[in-house]
Order: C-alpha cells, then sequence, then structure tokens
C-alpha cells in the first residue's frame, strides 16, 4: 500500500515537472540535449527522405540542419524523428519534436486553433493529380467518376472534395493511412487517380516502377505554402527558425553562397554583409545565438537555391522546375525580409 | 484521562478493518488529488498553447468523404455525422466477423476432430498458418496481394448482371417501389407465424413426445409468405444495374475490396482461434456421454446437437467471449488499408483536421468500451443461460 502511495506521489510529481518544462524556451532544452529533435516526413524524395545509410536528405531535413548550424555551428546536430500526416501535429504539441519540417500546409485553422506557429514558406506548392497515361486522361476536369487515392490526415483530403463538390462530379475517394501505401493502391489500379501536392506527386513517381507511364495533370487546384512548424507561444525559438530560413532566401540575393561565403566574410567591405555574417558586432545576441549563427547555416547548409538545386532541382530525380519558388528577384514569390 | 483515550485510539488503528479502511480513504483522496491535479494541468496546457478544447467541433461540417456510409453522408455533413458513419462502419464490420468467425470456427473445430484423416490436417493447417501469422500482414495480404489482382474495370469479369474488378464486386442495387409495404407486411406475419409454431412444437413435443421438425417448417414459412406477398403485390421492386463508365462501374450495390479485405482478415484470423476453442470444448465432454446417447439409440447428428454441444457450450463461452472482444478490437487496423471505420475518421482525419487530440481519442476509447462491454455482458448474459442448472 505504501509503495503504491509513493507511486502515486512521484507520478504527480513528474508530471509538475512536465507542466513546467512545457512552458520553458525551447531553445534552453535544445542547447541542454545537444541536438534538435526534427519531425519530418516518413519518406518523400527530395523532401526528406532516409538512404540506406540512414543519412536524411531533402528541403526539408536542410530546414531542420540549418536551425542546428544557427545554434551549435553543426548543421549535424538533428535528431529525425518519421511522422506520418496524422501524426505529426500531436508529436509538436506534446513536446516530442522541438520543430516540425515535413511537406506541411499553413492553413488559417492550423496556426489559429492547434496550438502551432508556422514560421517561415520554403517550398510554395499547390494540389495537382497524377494519372495513368493509357487513360488518356488530360485535364482534371475529366475525372468524373474517378477513383482516387490520397494519404490520411491532409489539407489534400479537404482540397481533393472541395474541387469534386465545385465542378459537381462524383468520385470514389480511397483514404489510405500512410503515403507508401496510398501509391501502392495507386500502383495497383485500385484508383484511377493519385493526388497530393505537386512536389509530392513527382517524388512519389520517381518512387513508381515505370515513372513515364504516369502524367501530372495541369491543374493546381489549391495554394500549399509548405514550411516548418514550431510549438504556439515560444517566441524566441519561432524567431530562430523562422531566420533561419529567411538568411538563406537573402543570401542568394546577395550572391553569397557555401563555396564564397568564407571569402566574402574575410574580404567584403559591406557593413550590412560584414554584419550578418559576424566579422562586425553580435547579430546574433537577440535570438540568443552567437555572431557567426548566419555564416555557419551558409557554410554548412548553403543559401536557399543550393539547398533547392541539391534536393528537387532540374538534376535530381524528383526533377522541379524552380518556378515560383524562384527569387522575388527573378520572377518567382520566394521574398525575405532585410536582415537589418 | 489521557492515557485512556491514546489507548483507545490504540486499539481502533489496531483493528485490521479499520485500518484498511483508512489506507482506502488515503488512497482515493490521493487518486482524486492526482487526477484533478492532472484534469488541471492539461486544460492549463492547452489553454497555454492555444490548442482549441470542447466538442462544439462536431457541429461544424467535416468536409472530407468517407469511402463507405451506410447512412446519408456528403462533405458537407458535420464531423458528429462523420463520427456516425466511422461508428456504423466500426460496428458493422465487428458483428459481420463475429458472425463469420463463429461459423469458421466452429467448422473447423468440429473438422480438427474428424475422423477423416484429410479433413482433420487441412483443418490444422488452417489454424497453424493463420494463428501464427499478425494480423495486419494478413489484411495487407487479402488487400495488396489478393484483390489487387483482379482485372481493372475496364476487364471485369463479368456474370450476368455481376461485375468483379479490382475496384469491387458490384451487384444489382433493388430499389422498392410503392406496394413494398405488403411485402414488408408480409415478412413481419410469417415470423410471428414461426415463432409460435415453434412455441406449439416444444408444447407438444413436452406434453405428447412427438416430434415436429419446427425450424425448416418455420424457414418455409418465412419464404412462402414473403414470396406470396411478393406475388400479390405484383413484385414491387426495381432493379439499378451496374454499369460500366469510362473509369469505374457505376450504379448497382458494390461491396468495395477495403470492405472485403478487413471482413476477411478479422474472420479467418479470429475463426482460427475459436476452432482451437471449440475443439478443446468438444474434448472436454466426457466420451461417456457419447456412449451413453450411442447406447440409447441417438444418431449421430442428435447426439452432438442435444448431448456433446450443449455441455461443451459452458466451456467454450468464457473464452469465445474474449476472441469476439479481440475481434471487435482489432477491426481498428482496417485503417491501414483505408475502410474508414472509427480509427480511421476519428483518430485519423478528424484529429488531423481539428488538432484536439484529446477529444477524439476520449470518444474513441469511450466507443471501443462501450463495444467491449456490450459483447462482454450479452455474452456473460448466455452464458449464465447455458450454464448447468443444478436442481
Amino acid at each position: 500500500m505504501k509503495s503504491n502511495v509513493g507511486k502515486l506521489l512521484s507520478t504527480a510529481a513528474i508530471a509538475a515537472t512536465i507542466s513546467t518544462g512545457a512552458a520553458a524556451a525551447t531553445l534552453d532544452d535544445v542547447k541542454a540535449k545537444g541536438f534538435i529533435q526534427c519531425g519530418v516526413s516518413q519518406g518523400v524524395p527530395g523532401f526528406s527522405n532516409a538512404d540506406v545509410n540512414g543519412n536524411w536528405t531533402g528541403i526539408d531535413v536542410d530546414a531542420c540542419r540549418a536551425t542546428a548550424a544557427a545554434i551549435f555551428g553543426d548543421a549535424q546536430a538533428v535528431k529525425f524523428t518519421p511522422l506520418s500526416a496524422k501524426e505529426r501535429f500531436t508529436a509538436l504539441q506534446s513536446g516530442e519534436i522541438d520543430m516540425l519540417s515535413r511537406n506541411t500546409t499553413w492553413t488559417y485553422t492550423r496556426d489559429t486553433s492547434l496550438g502551432l506557429d508556422f514560421t517561415a514558406v520554403n517550398f510554395y506548392d499547390g494540389q495537382g493529380f497524377m494519372a495513368r497515361k493509357d487513360l488518356g486522361v488530360e485535364s482534371a476536369l475529366d475525372l468524373d467518376g474517378a477513383t482516387v487515392c490520397t494519404e490520411q490526415g491532409t489539407t489534400t483530403e479537404l482540397n481533393m472534395a472541395d474541387f469534386f463538390r465545385k465542378h459537381k462530379m462524383n468520385y470514389v475517394p480511397v483514404i489510405v493511412q500512410k503515403a507508401d501505401e496510398a501509391l501502392a493502391a495507386y500502383a495497383s489500379g485500385r484508383c484511377d487517380v493519385f493526388t497530393t501536392d505537386k512536389s509530392g506527386l513527382a517524388a512519389h513517381r520517381s518512387k513508381l516502377a515505370d515513372p513515364s507511364a504516369h502524367v501530372i495533370l495541369a491543374e493546381t487546384i489549391s495554394k500549399e505554402p509548405l514550411g516548418p512548424v514550431v510549438r504556439h507561444g515560444d517566441n524566441q525559438w519561432k524567431d530562430i527558425v523562422t531566420w533561419a530560413m529567411f538568411v538563406q532566401v537573402n543570401a542568394e540575393e546577395m550572391g553569397i553562397s557555401s563555396k564564397n561565403v568564407a571569402k566574402i566574410k574575410s574580404e567584403s567591405n559591406d557593413p550590412g554583409i560584414r554584419r550578418l555574417l559576424g566579422a562586425e558586432g553580435n547579430m546574433g545576441e537577440s535570438l540568443g545565438l552567437g555572431a557567426d549563427w548566419a555564416y555557419n547555416i551558409i557554410a554548412e547548409v548553403g543559401n536557399y537555391g543550393e539547398v533547392f538545386e541539391r534536393n528537387v532541382g532540374p538534376n535530381t530525380p524528383v526533377g522541379l522546375p524552380r518556378g515560383i519558388n524562384n527569387l522575388w528577384t527573378e520572377g518567382g514569390v520566394m521574398y525575405a525580409p532585410p536582415v537589418r | 484521562m489521557s492515557d485512556k483515550n491514546s489507548s483507545s485510539i490504540k486499539n481502533f488503528l489496531n483493528d485490521a478493518g479499520n485500518r484498511a479502511l483508512i489506507f482506502q480513504v488515503v488512497l482515493l483522496a490521493v487518486v482524486v488529488f492526482v487526477g484533478y491535479y492532472l484534469f488541471t494541468n492539461l486544460q492549463a496546457n492547452l489553454a497555454n498553447q492555444g490548442i482549441s478544447t470542447g466538442f462544439a467541433f462536431l457541429n461544424q461540417p467535416a468536409g472530407f468523404p468517407v469511402l463507405i456510409h451506410l447512412i446519408e453522408y456528403t462533405e458537407a455533413n458535420t464531423y458528429g455525422r462523420a463520427f456516425v458513419v466511422a461508428l456504423i462502419n466500426t460496428v458493422v464490420i465487428s458483428l459481420m466477423g463475429i458472425a463469420l468467425a463463429t461459423i469458421i470456427g466452429v467448422v473447423m473445430g468440429l473438422a480438427r476432430l474428424s475422423n477423416n484423416w484429410l479433413v482433420a490436417r487441412l483443418a490444422t493447417v488452417y489454424v497453424e498458418t493463420l494463428r501464427n501469422i499478425p494480423l495486419l500482414l494478413q489484411m495487407f495480404f487479402w488487400y495488396f496481394a489478393v484483390l489487387a489482382t483482379l482485372p481493372i474495370p475496364k476487364n471485369s469479369i463479368i456474370f450476368g448482371d455481376f461485375f468483379l474488378n479490382k475496384r469491387g464486386i458490384y451487384s444489382p442495387n433493388p430499389i422498392t417501389q410503392d406496394g413494398f409495404g405488403i411485402v414488408i407486411a408480409g415478412f413481419i406475419l410469417s415470423i410471428i407465424a414461426s415463432i409460435a409454431l415453434v412455441v406449439w412444437a416444444k408444447k407438444r413435443q413436452t406434453r405428447t413426445g412427438l416430434w415436429f421438425p419446427a425450424y425448416w417448417a418455420s424457414f418455409g414459412t418465412i419464404i412462402g409468405i414473403t414470396f406470396l406477398a411478393l406475388v400479390v403485390s405484383g413484385f414491387p421492386i426495381e432493379f439499378d444495374l451496374p454499369q460500366k463508365s469510362r473509369f469505374n462501374v457505376t450504379g448497382g450495390m458494390v461491396l468495395p475490396p477495403e470492405f472485403v479485405a478487413v471482413l476477411v482478415a478479422l474472420s479467418t484470423y479470429t475463426g482460427a482461434f475459436i476452432a482451437e476453442i471449440v475443439r478443446a470444448g468438444i474434448l472436454s465432454v466426457n466420451w461417456g456421454q457419447t456412449e451413453a446417447a450411442r447406447s440409447l439409440g441417438l444418431k449421430d447428428s442428435l447426439t452432438q446437437r442435444l448431448i456433446v454441444l450443449p455441455q461443451a457450450l459452458r466451456v467454450i463461452i468464457p473464452p469465445l467471449t474474449s476472441q469476439f472482444l479481440n475481434l471487435a478490437k482489432n477491426s481498428s487496423l482496417g485503417a491501414a488499408i483505408a475502410y474508414p471505420e472509427l480509427v480511421a475518421v476519428v483518430m485519423g482525419t478528424t484529429l488531423n483536421q481539428t488538432g484536439q487530440a484529446i477529444e477524439n481519442i476520449g470518444l474513441c476509447m469511450l466507443v471501443y468500451g462501450t463495444l467491449s462491454l456490450s459483447i462482454s455482458m450479452f455474452m456473460n448474459w448466455y452464458n449464465k443461460k447455458m450454464s448447468l442448472i443444478e436442481r
């Protein structure tokens, strides 16, 4: 009996420490741990995907690496938690992960009522459809009566419902728990169409046995701004994750890359650049970071253009054009506030 | 005075019953306090993080589709209705699974005891194979390996008005017309008549010892009267026939592969366990009972039905209950292959759209708890009814 009471009391004590822990600064927790626990997808080539050796690569992975570089000066100080779409928010809310970087769409509801804060957009996407070429479908408007496969727990489910309702078309939804199984259902012919964000379609198509037998239809039926997410209420942590992304975009705009950043730091006379790279003053201080936080991001992870080209660019298996993800100066919408 | 007082307290504490009571009260207080503390802590944390709470979301439009809905459901309906749709899907697959698993289990259990070497070995192979493979794998097997090898809709296998392809089994959908009320009335009437028949036959047998095949007669009565009503009202049914369309087969009734895969996997898996329970139950009945029945001149089928099975049931029912509970809970694995049951719709989509983990998981726990307790209560009642009544 006594030991039972003791157990109960110690449970209460643990609960008390957890409750105080939740409110504490994520940066302190992360520094104490020595690494960032980062939630990523279970495998979307180009965004977050592990190779046979367990090394993660992708745009979303690089968002975690950039944050780690800013804090520790070591882009490898990240541990990854692969999450399904339906697990991701709970994992973040409950503190299992420090940040979520998993092709997650920034929406009103998620930002306002899920206890989440969206940081910056690292990929502007939109939902599309992929179909087998031999069906002869040329437009999403030809899909009346089609069976549609998708992954569960995403905005995709809602967008496709809206699209078919808007155009008064019938469809049969097959909503599978995991992306890989949804793709398997599509590959086996259970569905005529697979739908997700267009970048995801390209990534998934590269996993199919014969990618050339499938066509991604031209229509984009939604706006899907994707980016890292943090818990609501920790402004300092949100700032760090946000500015890790903004620094990369600004660096591309200024022509600073991982290859020339060391040279620019030592040679540049531009006070703005010298401040950014930590050659003068300490801009990292207001984030609780060291003076060379931005330098480390660019040196270890690269600027936004490098991240894009390396992971999803035209020369990768995913093969996406830069499109609207180009810099605003190049006709795209990638625009970061100035570092001043 | 004070000495007397302290000794009375000592006496009070020395009483084992009193001590136990005090500890119970203290424990209860601690449990209540910890429960209250955890609850308020949870609420404070949710409020701190800006996560909305409460069940108001159930009245908001869901906006997502559900593949299988036995009641009317569109994307414009509420989360509450989606919950009911999922609840019905869970209950339907559980009850159908329980019925099928019981039939499979009894047949296979008897088959393992068969004198026919081949039948007994086949039943053994069935039981040993299915019992030892995880259920989730079996679902994937039926869904991705068996049903996915069916032809695409364009090349459907066609029997008359039935179509079979990757998208499911399509059959004509009966649509009732005016005058169908007569058929329903006839059906209800025939059921009342057959209940009366069974009661009469039993009474007569008790009185005179004469036996009457009441169940077969009832079966005939129900079919006969219902058919007669159909003729009288002029067959008030039309069929919506399935037809090939551009992508799928449309019209008619469809049994989607997700449903078939979950049902087959659940019932064959649990059936294997039930087969073992049935076999053990029958073996537990003393062989002398069978010998005695035979010496009375009873046929083998009657020996089984009237002597062995009623005694075996007493041993079979309690473990059978836990298999039924397992089946009902295992139906949640259907989420993995897109069968839209409770876990898929509530803990999957709804949870993800609303972010209200506590409420949604709470709802699911409530449902599974209620479902399990209902099955358990029914089986306990049945067990009591079947148990040996000693006079």
